[in-house]
């Protein structure tokens, strides 16, 4: 059991790395040794959730190489790392499954090298979310955006702008994330964030430690694209490939979001975030500017992909609401919201990549008669609009819900209203598409007319995994109260209440 | 005053006239070339500011020398080089990711031109 914390991320850093030298020669073996470390992972992720929850939330720790912290580093499975680990490594089973069949099409004759991108990607987010030193989720931070490039420049002729662009992005967020850790570390003389959380109540005046606060949570917010620091976004996901897309916008963003969290929860003395300086209240407001600004920029797109960039762009926001309401329930509300968005975003963009691979087109205009040629593909794109929108038993339903309890307890009416709306305008985008996707081609003389280029359902491979994750989205919903008394109300007890 | 405030502080004024050229090059730069080039020159102010804030006169590498004890005040603590060593290898392997994305813009499009390219890649979108 206690060698849980290590045996997830460096599995998966195992199989990427075999995976990258039977590529060479065969994608299909490097698609078994992926997927193969990415369920092996996601055993291990399940046993550490189990025993976490068991152990009433008590941490397993591993020390790398035996190096006792605070001089090594070392690997922390508690309740939030556990909660964030499974839900990535599920991710990256589901997306494995589904890529072979998409990334034909997509990438022809490249799909070696994209399973060990996948596996390393992987590999780095549970890496963030396990390691309890601030400079080695440095170093995690920057192998899965490395591999995320990599992933993302192989998509449509435009995608190495649009990586591009990310990447000079990505490099000012963890340039500033890393001089927050070196301020950190002369003024605590620590990297550790079990040490940190030990010394930095003495020094909450301190210049450095304020300063290390600020460069740390905006290089982890450019990361993250709250907004203003989106810009690199919706091109990215549009000229990704499917694959990488619905691997990388449920999860990676999200990853950067748990790190302020941990930042916020665990690192940081409480209070420090919400008196000592309004770094909160700061990401709450740039988060519900983000959250209106994304839903009514997803309104106006006619890319299938690009309406669920700028989806995510607002999605996003909830959960920096979460931060910025800074009580027990809006906390939940934007930790529930990472598992909800990830699913459902996750569903999404493999649904779109699943329509190209029939249809030949992402355009939303173009996806008249979907309906009727691939049902039951469309009855699990209808449960994840449902879940954007929020209308319960949906996941999406319940982590609003939480907010809107938060935003309420903390008497913040104007976020409470921001939510109501962004709900509404998310209704508008998404049951646009379901309109095209149920109209009658043969009776509808008003759109062009195009045969599909093969009939007929997904094929298995893709079917499945949208299948499982379109349930795993109903089945959040339904048991989202055991979710939240057995791990999220753990994490949000240093806010007290 | 303000020869000692320089004398004593220049290395911190030099890092962060670098951090500013950085992020310059970064933002205002229309030729993709340049902004990576601002890049590097931003990381590597971050690198010269971790090893600037670790220095101390008068110590030496720390390697424990029996004769001359154990006070922390003889030997430089490794930790900040190591993080920095650990940083740059990062650093380059970005470089190298960005630097064989613009190989892939150049023979695709013939300019580096942030502007220009944006435009076309939104119109074959």
């Amino acid at each position: 059991m206690s060698q849980i914390p290590a045996l997830i991320p460096t599995s998966l850093l195992l199989a990427s790395l075999v995976a990258l030298l039977v590529g060479l020669k065969s994608h299909r073996a490097a698609h078994l040794i992926a997927l193969a470390g990415a369920v092996f992972a996601f055993v291990c992720s399940i046993l550490g959730l189990q025993a976490v929850i068991q152990g009433d939330g008590e941490a397993i720790r591993y020390a790398m190489g035996a190096w006792v912290p605070p001089i090594g580093i070392e690997f922390v499975l508690d309740s939030l790392a556990a909660y964030m680990v499974t839900l990535i490594t599920f991710i990256g089973v589901m997306v494995l499954i589904y890529a072979p069949r998409s990334l034909a099409l997509e990438t022809p004759g490249r799909q070696g090298m994209v399973y060990p991108s996948m596996t390393l990607v992987l590999a780095g987010l549970v890496g963030m979310c396990l390691t309890g030193d601030v400079f080695n989720l440095y170093v995690f931070l920057e192998i899965a955006a490395l591999a995320a490039y990599a992933l993302l420049a192989i998509g449509d002729r435009g995608a190495p702008v649009a990586t591009l662009r990310y990447l000079l992005f990505g490099a000012v967020g963890g340039g500033f994330y890393l001089l927050g850790v070196a301020y950190l570390y002369f003024a605590a003389g620590t990297v550790n964030m079990a040490d940190l959380s030990m010394r930095l109540p003495e020094l909450m005046e301190s210049r450095a430690v304020i300063v290390a606060a600020v460069l740390m949570v905006v290089g982890l917010g450019v990361k993250m694209a709250l907004f203003p620091f989106h810009l690199w976004l919706p091109d990215v996901y549009t000229n990704a490939p499917s694959v990488s897309a619905g691997l990388i916008a449920p999860i990676m963003t999200k990853v950067s979001a748990y790190a302020i969290i941990r930042l916020f929860l665990d690192v940081f003395p409480p209070g420090f975030f919400t008196e000592s300086l309004p770094i909160a209240t700061t990401i709450g407001w740039v988060s519900a500017a983000g959250i209106l600004f994304g839903s009514v920029l997803a309104v106006a797109q006619h890319d299938y992909r690009r309406m669920l960039a700028y989806s995510s762009v607002g999605q996003l926001g909830y959960i920096g609401l979460g931060i910025g309401l800074a009580n027990p329930l809006g906390m939940i509300g934007g930790l529930l919201h990472i598992l909800n968005h990830a699913l459902m975003k996750g569903l999404l963009f493999m649904i779109g990549g699943a329509v190209r691979l029939r249809f030949g087109t992402t355009k939303i205009p173009e996806y008249v008669g979907v309906g009727r040629a691939m049902p039951w593909t469309m009855v699990a794109f209808t449960v994840g609009v449902l879940a954007m929108v929020g209308i319960p038993p949906t996941a999406g339903f319940f982590s609003k819900w939480y907010l809107l309890l938060g935003a309420a307890d903390a008497g913040a009416w104007i976020w409470f209203a921001v939510i109501i709306a962004s709900s509404l305008l998310s209704a508008i985008y998404f049951f646009r598409v379901v309109e095209m996707i149920y109209r009658d081609p043969e009776t509808d003389s008003a759109v062009a007319d195009h045969e599909p280029r093969e009939a007929g359902e997904a094929p298995a491979s893709m079917f499945w995994p949208i299948t499982i994750m379109a349930t795993a989205v109903m089945a959040v919903g339904i048991f989202n109260v055991l979710i939240v008394s057995a791990l999220l109300e753990r994490v949000v007890a240093p806010l007290g209440g | 005053m303000t020869a000692d405030f320089l004398l004593s502080r220049y290395p911190y004024i030099l890092i962060a006239v670098l951090f500013g050229i950085g992020l310059y090059g970064m933002t205002v730069k229309r030729n993709l070339m340049k902004k990576v080039i601002g890049m590097t020159i931003f990381q590597t102010s971050i690198y010269l500011f971790f090893i600037q804030g670790a220095t101390k006169q008068g110590a030496t590498i720390p390697v424990r020398v029996p004769e001359m004890g154990t006070s922390p005040e003889l030997y430089i603590n490794p930790l900040p080089q190591v993080i920095v060593l650990t940083a740059i290898v990062v650093g380059v392997a970005i470089t190298g990711v960005a630097l064989s994305l613009i190989l892939v813009l150049h023979r695709r499009y013939g300019t580096l031109d942030e502007v220009e390219l944006l435009r076309r890649m939104r119109e074959s979108a």
